[in-house]
């Protein structure tokens, strides 16, 4: 039996696909990037998003201010990722890349621990800064949503102009095609890798504290965000950033077309699937031009 | 300026530089002859700290590059020009340049004019300054590493066989560049297994084999020698 | 002769110990020593993976799971409850499920290969979770322990002690398995793998086909494990084909020392016993040292404890 899905139903559902799509480019250009200039795949990546919303909502219940909550959120990540890789990732440059997955994998294990021991075993809240709904078809929809997508979209168009154009987004670029040249050219490579796991760990951040009010502050949200930003970046390409940013409004529509069908619980399983067809036909990225 | 003492490189196991010792003084052109595979990649390589010594000295300038980090003995004033040239595909041309040109101390005005000069040595690169590096011949990408050596300022360049699978009439081209280098002031350590090139533009030239210096002379003396070019490098 | 002599007592000896065990130790440890040997099945299982291919694994949860799911299947489907038939059952699920991964492992490396390994057992995670009507969704299911039978012999209830001795057997039974093939030509053709396989492609081994047997031995194995569990503990849970147990396998490993068989099953009886021991006072952040222990030894002791003991007792 065929229940006919009507058409204002696809239409929300894809600019709720859209929304996700542009929080999920937040964390997986991070990923992206850092895979992509040090070869690791942080398997922590996700606990980033967490720390973040944490220290939002939490800054958010001391000083009443969404935005204030937002940068420090980004700031205290990117320091926090910037120590992090100086001292644990650092030393195992150069060792095989399923050494760095363990130890990320470790390292993730701690931190959602430590959110637990730190924040507790309850949920935060964040409020949207924007309340207010506007009449989109059948339902209300928040206006927050599609603030959230556009500031979303603002700050990685920031990071593309940013590495397009000044001195540190040519170090950026030069190191993750050549690291060896890089360095013969004098760009500080070790220190270009902790740079870009700052922005990386910022932007997790970010995604975080725009995902609060949508989907709360729990200690075990990373799990999730860590998942979907790996089969993002695989089925973008690996360190292909466009490629990435495409995935994740690809996977996410898929995600929100399938929860019209099954429980939401389950059209996470479309992603997944988007993965293994990848995997199994364009191992290099759905999005990569040709494979060469 | 810069010299190499007893240096003494392994890869893994592989012992390749036995007891090397090169010089190069300040404005000099040094030629380093050796057939494929004597280690003259390996000595650039040890020179510019993309890989350690296990024993003997780099030094430059009286300093003892000991360790130093690839980026940090650019800064020193060394520059290199790999074998395969190793420009960024992906990047602009102009952003090629500009991997040499993001350094403190380095106004806007002197970035222009560095720029100017070099384009107007390479004007192809002018023409070609936002395409990307992976579009370009291999003549153009070879004047392009080149060009970008150059945006260091540095004091001696290393250069890495430059003429290798480039069309003869490129060699003109290559030892017109190395002219302009010398005129300059810059050093070069030329690796090359163009026998006439090297001796053309050097005024001494090393002969390794097998990871040793076997031969050290003017190459005034080598131009006439045909002997000795025969023994070491069969040509 | 001498250092195989040793080794055969120690294995005797510790053999002899675990024997003794449940019937000097309290109920609870009784319980935990037989937990032990199950995860350290597990564990194993997961060794000829990434200790001995070197493909690192991060969804044996689904092996594990669909063992202890494929065991449940028998004992609920099946009167009166068949030990033998649940076996057999739980290991036709883990097969079917070692099936895909060994698909995928010929085509996929690396870093592929585990974020794929992820996402299978999160997919057998999500259908099992949701899929209520079959699989008890959320709660699980719940049965009866078949009793330990030899059809037209003996058939007796399982005593605490008894069902810790018969999962002993079937745990030493199967080290002595895995210990076997590790050491066979076959074996050392996956270490040959896990150095460099190129290399080993380029002598002239198929590489697949040795990959897949490799998935196939290794999730066979862990879904043994995960028979023997649900059959201690009467019941199947989501929770076991979560991504948890995938992460704590890969931690025995480490932290025993992978490539050793022996390793990984130390790795897991120190970790469930840090587990029992820094819960008394750290209650549930007990990973947090766990967790820094962990990756510090991934950093600076890759080879595990073992390797790290070895390095002492050989100098």
């Amino acid at each position: 039996m065929t229940v006919p899905i009507p058409i204002e139903q696809i239409l929300v559902q894809t600019v709720n696909g859209i929304v996700s799509g542009m929080i999920l480019a937040l964390v997986a250009s991070g990923l992206t990037l850092i895979f992509g200039i040090m070869d690791v795949v942080n398997f922590a990546h996700g606990e980033l998003v967490m720390l973040g919303a944490f220290v939002g909502a939490t800054t958010l219940a001391s000083t009443g201010s969404f935005w204030l909550a937002f940068v420090t959120a980004v700031l205290v990540l990117a320091v926090f990722g910037a120590a992090l890789q100086a001292s644990t990732l650092r030393p195992l440059l150069g060792r095989d890349p399923l050494t760095t997955i363990l130890a990320t994998f470790g390292i993730s294990l701690v931190l959602q621990k430590y959110a637990l021991w730190q924040w507790g075993p309850s949920a935060r809240k964040i409020q949207e800064p924007i309340t207010g709904q506007f009449h989109l078809f059948y339902l209300e929809y928040p206006w927050y949503r599609v603030a959230t997508a556009i500031f979303a979209a603002a700050i990685i168009g920031a990071l593309w102009l940013f590495l397009r154009r000044g001195k540190y987004g040519i170090w950026i670029r030069a190191a993750t095609q050549d690291r060896i040249m890089a360095s013969a050219m004098g760009i500080p490579v070790p220190l270009v890798h902790t740079m870009v796991f700052a922005i990386g760990s910022g932007m997790a951040a970010a995604s975080g504290v725009l995902f609060g009010p949508l989907g709360g502050v729990t200690q075990t949200m990373g799990f999730d965000f860590t998942l979907r930003a790996f089969i993002v970046v695989v089925v973008g390409g690996m360190g292909n950033l466009g490629g990435s940013i495409l995935a994740s409004i690809f996977v996410s529509l898929l995600e929100a077309y399938a929860s019209l069908v099954v429980s939401p619980a389950q059209a996470v399983i479309a992603s997944f699937v988007a993965l293994i067809l990848t995997l199994l036909f364009r191992p290099t990225g759905l999005f990569v031009p040709t494979p060469k | 300026m810069l010299a190499l003492e007893n240096v003494h490189t392994y890869y893994g196991k592989s012992h390749i530089l036995h007891d090397v010792s090169i010089e190069v003084g300040r404005g000099e052109v040094v030629g380093l002859l050796g057939r494929n595979g004597v280690g003259k990649s390996t000595t650039l390589k040890t020179i510019m700290g993309l890989v350690r010594p296990a024993e003997g000295r780099v030094v430059f300038e009286g300093k003892d590059l000991a360790g130093l980090a690839p980026h940090k003995v650019a800064h020193v004033g060394i520059a290199y020009v790999p074998e395969d040239r190793r420009i960024f595909r992906l990047l602009s041309v102009l952003d090629n340049l500009r991997t040499g040109l993001e350094r403190p101390g380095l106004s806007a005005e002197r970035r222009q004019a560095l720029l100017e000069k070099v384009y107007t040595s390479f004007p192809v690169l002018r023409e070609r300054r936002n395409q990307a590096g992976g579009t370009l011949s291999g003549g153009e990408q070879q004047m392009l590493a080149i060009a970008r050596a150059m945006m260091l300022e540095p004091k001696i360049i290393l250069l890495d066989e430059p003429t290798e699978g480039l069309m003869p009439r490129m060699v003109g081209q290559i030892r017109e560049i190395i002219a302009i280098l010398h005129r300059e002031g810059v050093a070069i350590l030329l690796v090359e297994q163009n026998v006439r090139l090297t001796l053309e533009v050097s005024s001494r030239v090393y002969i390794m084999e097998k990871g040793q210096v076997r031969h050290h002379a003017p190459a005034a003396a080598l131009r006439g020698n045909r002997a000795v070019i025969h023994q070491y490098l069969g040509v | 002769m001498t250092r195989d002599a040793g080794y055969w007592i120690g294995f005797a000896v510790v053999l002899a110990l675990l024997t003794a065990a449940p019937l000097v130790l309290p109920e609870f440890w009784r319980r935990f020593a037989t937990e032990i040997l199950i995860w350290g099945l597990l564990a194993m299982s997961s060794d000829i993976l990434i200790g001995y291919t070197g493909m690192v694994s991060f969804g044996h949860s689904a092996f594990f799971g669909l063992g202890m799911y494929g065991a449940a299947a028998a004992l609920l489907g099946v009167r009166p409850p068949s030990l033998w038939l649940a076996i057999v059952s739980g290991l036709v699920g883990a097969g079917v499920v070692a099936v895909f991964v060994a698909y995928f492992s010929t085509r996929l490396r690396d870093i592929y290969f585990s974020i794929t390994t992820l996402v299978f057992s999160q997919i057998f995670y999500v259908v099992i979770f949701t899929w209520t009507e079959v699989t008890g969704g959320e709660n699980g299911l719940s049965f009866r322990q078949p009793p330990f039978s030899i059809p037209g012999v003996v058939s007796t209830a399982f005593t605490p002690v008894t069902l810790h001795w018969f999962v002993l057997g079937v745990v030493a039974l199967s080290y002595l398995v895995l210990r076997r093939v590790t050491q066979s030509p076959f074996g050392k053709v996956l270490q040959a793998i896990r150095e460099n396989e190129a290399r080993t492609r380029a002598i002239g081994y198929p590489i697949e086909r040795y990959k897949i047997v490799a998935v196939m031995l290794s999730g066979l194995f862990a879904g043994l494990a995960g028979v023997l569990y649900a059959i201690q503990n009467k019941f199947a849970a989501p929770d076991f084909v979560f991504f948890a147990v995938s992460g704590e396998v890969v931690i025995f490993n480490v932290m025993g020392g992978m490539g050793t068989l022996v390793g990984p099953v130390a790795g897991a009886a120190f970790f469930l016993l840090l587990r029992e021991g820094l819960s008394r006072f750290f209650t549930e952040y007990y990973l947090i040292p766990v967790g820094i222990i962990f990756t510090l030894m991934v950093m600076f002791v890759p080879q595990g404890l073992l390797g790290f003991l070895r390095r002492r007792l050989n100098p």
